[in-house]
């Protein structure tokens, strides 16, 4: 956790939390519990209500068999044997795995591009904003606009294609090219975020190193492989974890479009588990798929960090 | 540390012709055409005749210009005229649409921050035993995917009778966020003590200190969590679908995503549907242009979202 505040304002100081209400709290010689549980009651509340038994409760019920209408019959392990056995499961972890990797490789290095050039280039907030806006506007919407440009026969897109001489394309509905669409809509949608985090990194690299590179006779490629890259790991953890949490979630924008197709091209799993739960009224195998994807992305958070030992800054 | 301008720009500053800068400000130019193209494009389609748009498709002004497809979307055209300009005769509701959007991110966002500010008070200030605890277990389900929470939730809502309410579609999110109380914990720990030890030897309670010395000193994080929250709130589209469907409360984004789903295959009514995006992306977009700096500069901070 101590990645988080990547921003140029540090809202945090560590020594904060020190001194002042303590002497307070020892001259009055007692805590603040009843005082604190009053403030803190209607936030317990919820997380109670809405997150913790939730988390309980969706394991539980991957373990039974639910229709929704009756009551769920335990079934011990039924439902994740038959995972392994379910085609359209292999199938969505395999749509969902070509999804991820190409959102984040794409987003990733076209983030880097766009923080560094606003670095060296532009630093002005205005720009900095203007490459945010997709993301500020609803998954719907973006999905819409795109669907709209995209369009086989007469999207924007396919119209310059023709212009290029290249021949037409039908994104969304063709087998091959559903995803890496799907996969490049969200690049855009969240391309300027990612910027937006890389370039508070990079800020947080102390000048004078660059400096000192500099008089060293370094290159700009050495500079960058050098003292870019790996101080700008923690930051770049930070943001792998993010994107690769978020991409394994997508949703709406398969939900908008392609709704899974064409045939099983991109049904995702969270739109496979959706499907499952919502329009079969098979909850308990709903939830034993996303126990397994809360397992996926457990494993992947951990393995990230160990990985990449993003909480350790060379700086350090 | 912006003081050491990075070592590259004195390099490019003694050449003036430096193909290497002009590369990467077209770059940058490009990158801004390819973030503000798409938006533009939407205007222009929504401002066009749908039935002059096949014959059109590459023209960059409105083909054959009319405001036919707002007025479609917004209810004030006769269902004739609709028909005259390519509307597929589906109807949407957009300004209850539009209303629900309003009452439900209203309501997420007042009661979230509110209640979040509270618990991060008493996460920040008050001295109880078993807060690290707590607050460790809040932050620890900032990791649990947000689908695997949804389908529980459902059912809690379902049992509770509180299906297609508003109430039903703010609930999970109106008492706290992991993320929200985390945010404003951070800022309230960084906030200077002296003036609530001094109203603390007068004798003041914490209810007193909460409300004229915290939340006064915190306008400005306050301000930006609304901002965060209520973007979120407007924007969401999963959880609102699962319980909150029929055209009563129906939001926006489920609203669009209906208006899509009737129109026909063959010929759909792509000006009324960019015309409703853009009405639905209004509030965000002038939100964007009110609160943009504050925005971007909160952005860096809440990357732990």
């Amino acid at each position: 956790m101590t990645t988080t505040s990547v921003g140029p304002r540090k809202p945090t100081r560590p020594s904060a939390d020190s001194g002042g209400s303590q002497r307070i709290v020892r001259r009055r010689g007692r805590g603040d519990l009843r005082v604190a549980l009053i403030f803190v009651a209607p936030a317990l509340v919820g997380f109670v209500l809405f997150y913790l038994v939730p988390t309980i409760r969706g394991i539980y019920l991957s373990f039974t068999d639910y229709s929704i209408l009756g009551n769920p019959v335990w079934v011990g392990v039924k439902n994740y044997v038959k995972i392994f056995q379910d085609k359209l499961f292999w199938n969505s972890m395999g749509v969902t795995l070509e999804y991820v990797l190409l959102n984040i490789v794409v987003q990733t290095v076209v983030a880097l591009g766009l923080a560094l050039l606003m670095y060296h280039v532009a630093k002005s907030t205005v720009i900095r904003g203007i490459l945010l806006l997709p993301y500020l506007v609803a998954n719907v919407i973006v999905a819409l606009l795109w669907f709209w440009m995209l369009d086989y026969q007469i999207g924007i897109v396919n119209q310059m294609l023709q212009w290029l001489g290249i021949p037409k394309v039908a994104f969304f509905g063709n087998e091959f090219w559903a995803i890496p669409t799907i996969a490049f809509v969200n690049v855009w949608r969240h391309m300027g975020y990612t910027a937006l985090l890389l370039f508070a990194g990079l800020q947080a690299i102390p000048g004078h190193l660059y400096e000192v590179a500099n008089l060293d006779g370094a290159s700009k490629w050495q500079t960058f492989w050098k003292i870019t890259m790996p101080l700008l790991r923690p930051v770049l953890l930070l943001v792998l974890v993010v994107t690769v949490t978020g991409s394994f979630q997508i949703f709406d924008t398969v939900a908008v479009t392609t709704q899974g197709g064409p045939i099983n091209a991109s049904r995702v799993i969270q739109y496979y588990i959706y499907q499952r739960a919502f329009t079969q009224q098979d909850f308990g195998y709903g939830s034993a798929l996303s126990v397994i994807l809360f397992i996926i992305l457990g494993v992947v958070a951990f393995l990230q960090m160990k990985f990449l030992r993003g909480n350790e800054n060379d700086l350090a | 540390m912006t003081t050491f301008a990075p070592a590259s720009r004195r390099a490019t500053g003694r050449r003036p012709l430096n193909w290497g800068r002009i590369a990467t400000w077209a770059a940058l130019i490009l990158a801004i055409i390819v973030t503000l193209g798409p938006f533009l494009w939407m205007l222009r389609t929504a401002l066009s005749n749908n039935h002059s748009l096949a014959t059109h498709s590459g023209d960059l002004l409105p083909a054959d210009f009319t405001w036919g497809g707002f007025a479609r979307v917004l209810g004030l055209q006769s269902t004739a005229q609709a028909q005259a300009e390519g509307g597929s005769g589906a109807s949407i509701s957009f300004w209850q649409y539009l209303l629900n959007s309003v009452i439900v991110s209203t309501l997420i966002t007042a009661s979230q921050v509110f209640f979040s500010a509270l618990a991060a008070y008493a996460f920040a200030r008050l001295q109880w035993k078993g807060r690290n605890k707590v607050f460790a277990l809040f932050l620890g389900t900032l990791l649990v995917p947000g689908i695997f929470t949804a389908l529980p939730n459902f059912l809690l809502i379902k049992n509770m009778g509180l299906l297609n309410t508003y109430l039903g579609i703010a609930l999970p999110t109106m008492l706290m966020t992991p993320f929200a109380v985390f945010f404003l914990r951070q800022f309230f720990l960084g906030m200077s003590r002296e003036v609530e030890e001094a109203a603390m030897l007068d004798g003041a309670k914490h209810g007193r200190i909460f409300f004229q010395i915290v939340i006064p000193n915190a306008v400005g994080p306050l301000a930006t969590l609304c901002l965060l929250t209520f973007i979120a709130a407007w924007n969401d589209y999963f959880w609102p679908l699962l319980v909150g469907n029929a055209p009563a409360v129906r939001v926006l984004t489920v609203g669009l995503g209906v208006f899509k789903s009737q129109s026909p295959q063959g010929a759909p009514d792509w000006s009324g549907l960019m015309a409703a995006t853009l009405i639905s992306a209004l509030p965000i977009l002038l939100l964007f242009i009110a609160f943009g700096k504050k925005i971007v500069n909160s952005i860096g901070f809440s990357g732990i979202k």
